[in-house]
């Protein structure tokens, strides 16, 4: 028990750190995966292609290799990022943003066609057809696996402990080396922090969710 | 000057064509859904477009505003020809309204707001004007006291006609409507056909996709029957109904009138 009051301010350290990266890298994939969406449904087919072939590779390869990727091997291309949570930042809003843009085109899917037809048919450009018409519906339905996405997000976060960060996970993994007989006791302090960051954004969600309902 | 008391008459005359089909064609897959069709609707025309389910009429009805693309051939609307997708196709479906089968309000917005999300956001009108001219429309169509309601909460008569009023606030050259009574429980086409015959007497050129026949008798000028994906038959709607040259539409009129 002493070890988990002496060790407060390297939890709240790696507290802070995995909280930064999780809301900023989330706010960036809501942002960069919503764009992403319009694009996979735009009427351009090249503008479609991009965006396929974005979401398929990254979200199907590790989010380690995207880590090392900007980590080890941007920087012999030329592309050097100060180490810490700028990459970390970078490499967890690349693979969490087509998860977030495959939750919003379903979204969108679930919108009837007939809604953005009649956007267009009073002479609604595609980009306004999508903003005012089609994912202010699409919102209701994209809320529960958003959330997920965002839950995954900040467990992923943790990956970044490899990489010279150190928020929760590596945290917690330093100081269990420094006080063996307490593992048990501060990997559990870890988890519960994660808890603190994920069930509100569970509650904020049921939340907005509610907001969001109208009858259709 | 537009003569206004115009004869009741399929003629073109000498007035302006506001749109022109020449020799358009479109496929689904196998399917020759819109085959070489060739139509002119002049100004302040009204033109039925009848015939059995899968004819292509709906098709030919989306095609005028660009909602389904077409493989060949040409259509104009007041002059110009329908742009690719943009902003010029986006400026010409303003001109154009349309009221769907499922009337599509959106969901998310009042009544009020349904009306006058296109002047606001398209024509860039003040949101007081806006609010005004959509207030007037609604009143036109009577759905007035429903302004602050959402579509949900609306009869379909009731939704209809909202779409009506939706499609009059961006003052398009032409309306069209693809079957605008098919989704309605029968006690409530009346109340959205009463509008439509109000629009037609007021002069506004409409395209119409329907098998009601009162209302092709008390409004049209023309009846086009689609079959097949062709216009077998176009002529004034009493020769049309009483004396169909073709037998596909002797056909097609035996079998909707006696059912």
């Amino acid at each position: 028990m002493d070890a988990l009051v002496s060790s407060m301010p390297r939890f709240i350290d790696g507290f802070q750190m995995t909280l930064l990266l999780a809301v900023v890298s989330g706010a960036l994939s809501l942002v960069l995966g919503t764009v992403l969406a319009a694009l996979r449904v735009a009427p351009l087919r090249s503008l479609r292609v991009v965006a396929t072939v974005y979401v398929e590779t990254v979200r199907n390869t590790p989010l380690t290799l995207v880590f090392i990727f900007y980590v080890f091997v941007l920087p012999t291309l030329g592309f050097v990022l100060p180490l810490g949570k700028v990459p970390a930042i970078i490499a967890l809003t690349t693979y969490t943003s087509a998860f977030v843009c495959e939750a919003v085109r379903s979204g969108i899917n679930s919108v009837s066609a007939g809604q953005a037809e009649a956007a267009r048919a009073i002479g609604l450009g595609t980009v306004s057809t999508l903003r005012l018409v089609v994912l202010p519906q699409a919102l209701r339905s994209v809320v529960p696996p958003l959330i997920n996405v965002l839950i995954a997000l900040t467990k992923n976060t943790s990956v970044a402990a490899g990489f010279a960060v150190v928020e929760l996970t590596s945290t917690g993994r330093a100081l269990a080396r420094d006080n063996p007989s307490d593992v048990l006791l501060l990997l559990g302090g870890i988890a519960v922090c994660y808890l603190v960051i994920t069930i509100p954004a569970g509650l904020a969600a049921g939340a907005i969710e509610r907001r969001v309902v109208f009858s259709r | 000057m537009e003569d206004t008391n115009l004869p009741t008459s399929g003629t073109i005359g000498a007035r302006r064509a506001l749109v022109r089909l020449t020799d358009v064609n479109k496929h689904f897959g196998e399917l020759h859904v819109l085959n070489n069709i060739n139509l002119t609707v002049s100004q302040g025309e009204v033109v039925v477009v009848i015939g059995p389910s899968g004819s292509g009429k709906s098709t030919l009805c989306r095609a005028i505003n660009r909602l389904e693309t077409i493989d060949s051939g040409t259509i104009e609307v007041d002059g110009r020809v329908l742009p690719e997708e943009g902003k010029a196709l986006a400026q010409l479906r303003a001109d154009v309204g349309m009221v769907f089968q499922s009337f599509n309000l959106f969901a998310h917005k009042t009544v009020l707001q349904n009306v006058t999300l296109g002047p606001i956001k398209v024509k860039k009108m003040r949101s007081a004007e806006a609010k005004e001219l959509a207030m007037t429309l609604l009143r036109r169509v009577g759905v007035d006291s429903q302004a602050n309601k959402m579509p949900a909460q609306l009869s379909g008569g009731q939704q209809q006609r909202v779409a009506i009023a939706r499609a009059l606030a961006m003052h398009p050259k032409v309306m069209l409507f693809d079957e605008p009574t098919s989704a309605l429980d029968p006690e409530m086409i009346t109340e959205v056909l009463d509008v439509m015959v109000g629009l037609a007497t007021e002069g506004m050129t409409m395209i119409v996709v329907t098998h009601e026949m009162g209302f092709a008798r008390k409004a049209a000028d023309r009846v086009v029957f689609m079959s097949d994906g062709q216009v077998l038959e176009e002529a004034e709607p009493e020769q049309f109904f009483t004396a169909p040259s073709s037998d596909r539409a002797r056909d097609f009129l035996s079998k909707i009138l006696f059912h």
